[in-house]
């Protein structure tokens, strides 16, 4: 099968935030192997925003997960950052999640007992940022998303999309190189969605590296490029922007008339 | 466009330029604007029917203006389109079309038909949520209608998935 999009370097190049090579995972249910992420390469470059879409059962959060380190593949390789990874042992996988890599997942996943600022500022003080530092990023990242009013709360006072932006939050306060995102807006309702991926659009147009899966196009298309899997491959790597020369607004997709 | 006027002078009688400015603040940038000519034009057809009924006022430094209000026939109309249920949308069957036919024709194969069809869909989408960007935050009507346009291609794009697992 052709793969039309942007072709991977045989090696690492270095403007390359991330470099996949022949990524091969199988789940085995029941003793049945079953092939979730099947012979994948994969370039993202420093600064771009790339979705990956496909169906429920595609292979796409498996994907996510072997590229944050949260699951080992069968074979292949990844290079993080100029780094090969896929070795690791856990140990160095937890720093690095620390410090290179932030995740944001369909669940916030904050700590009950903690505030909304501790939330946030526990992880930089766990990757070594002094006090005073750790409290000024995520003073400046709760002024940014919108919720400096928040700090004191805990999670369970805060609405879904309040505490989706914490964990946003939390996931960018040590800077990381990488930012994966597993269905980030899963759970949030339209306008909460739209704050969302502006607020992840508004990062990226500053240079945040982002890699997002969703089942959502309308997630997707707020990225760059969209890759589509299908049955654990790359069936489709497409850049995507508005349709060239033509502004027809919704009138592609919905007439008005009468 | 015509009924759209009418719902709009139902409201309150008004003259071709406010009609224009209620259209445009209803329904956002999203919705492609009847240009002020067009405007006239069906509000010289909506009077001709007697659906509508104009009467000029004098302006002290301009022209004349022509202020419109609506007719019983016209507001019997107007009923009328509210109480009809409306079209539903329909498949793309020009796109469908192409799919069924492309084995064997040597013209084209099907999963290079696919990823065509979502890359021109996505670049639509793309446009969609930069217009929900720029839009003011506060106008539902034009939220909830570039949401809609969003909500069609998502399931054409659920459709387009189904094709390529079926098809394959």
């Amino acid at each position: 099968m052709s793969r039309p999009g942007p072709s991977v370097a045989a090696v690492p190049p270095p403007d390359a935030m991330l470099w996949v090579k022949d990524l091969v995972k199988v789940h085995r249910a029941q003793g049945v192997p079953s092939h979730a992420v099947r012979h994948v390469d994969l370039q993202v470059d420093r600064g771009e925003f790339v979705a990956v879409m496909g169906p429920s059962g595609a292979g796409k959060s498996t994907l996510l997960h072997l590229l944050g380190g949260l699951d080992r593949p069968d074979s292949g390789e990844i290079w993080l950052d100029g780094r090969r990874v896929d070795g690791l042992p856990e140990s160095r996988w937890a720093v690095l999640r620390r410090r290179s890599v932030g995740f944001v997942f369909q669940f916030s996943n904050l700590v009950a007992n903690m505030t909304a600022a501790d939330n946030v500022e526990l992880p930089a003080l766990l990757a070594g940022i002094p006090p005073r530092q750790a409290r000024a990023r995520r003073e400046e990242l709760f002024a940014e998303l919108g919720i400096e009013d928040k700090a004191g709360s805990t999670p369970a006072g805060l609405a879904g999309g309040e505490q989706q932006r914490v964990a946003l939050a939390r996931a960018l306060v040590n800077e990381p190189g990488l930012l994966l995102a597993d269905e980030p807006t899963g759970s949030l309702d339209s306008r909460n969605t739209r704050d969302v991926l502006r607020l992840l659009s508004r990062f990226h147009e500053r240079g945040q590296t982002i890699v997002l899966v969703t089942h959502d196009a309308r997630v997707a298309s707020t990225a760059d490029r969209v890759i589509s899997l299908f049955d654990g491959e790359i069936a489709d790597d497409t850049a995507v922007g508005p349709p060239s020369g033509t502004s027809n607004g919704v009138a592609d997709v919905l007439r008005l008339e009468s | 466009m015509r009924l759209a006027l009418l719902a709009l002078l139902a409201k309150e009688p008004a003259h071709g330029y406010e009609l224009k400015q209620a259209l445009e603040q209803t329904f956002g940038a999203a919705y492609p604007q009847p240009n002020i000519g067009q405007i006239y034009v069906t509000l010289g057809r909506l009077e001709q029917n007697g659906l509508i009924q104009g009467q000029d006022v004098s302006q002290s430094s301009r022209p004349n203006k022509r202020v419109y209000e609506i007719t019983e026939a016209g507001r019997a109309a107007l009923a009328g389109w509210f109480d009809e249920p409306t079209e539903g949308p329909r498949v793309r069957d020009d796109f469908f079309t192409k799919l069924a036919l492309a084995p064997g024709t040597g013209a084209a194969d099907r999963v290079a038909l696919i990823n065509k069809q979502r890359r021109h869909y996505l670049n639509i989408m793309r446009g969609l949520s930069r217009l929900a960007a720029a839009e003011d935050r506060d106008n539902r009507i034009a939220h909830l209608l570039i949401e809609g346009a969003m909500l069609h291609l998502q399931a054409d794009l659920d459709w387009l998935e189904r094709c390529q697992e079926e098809l394959e």
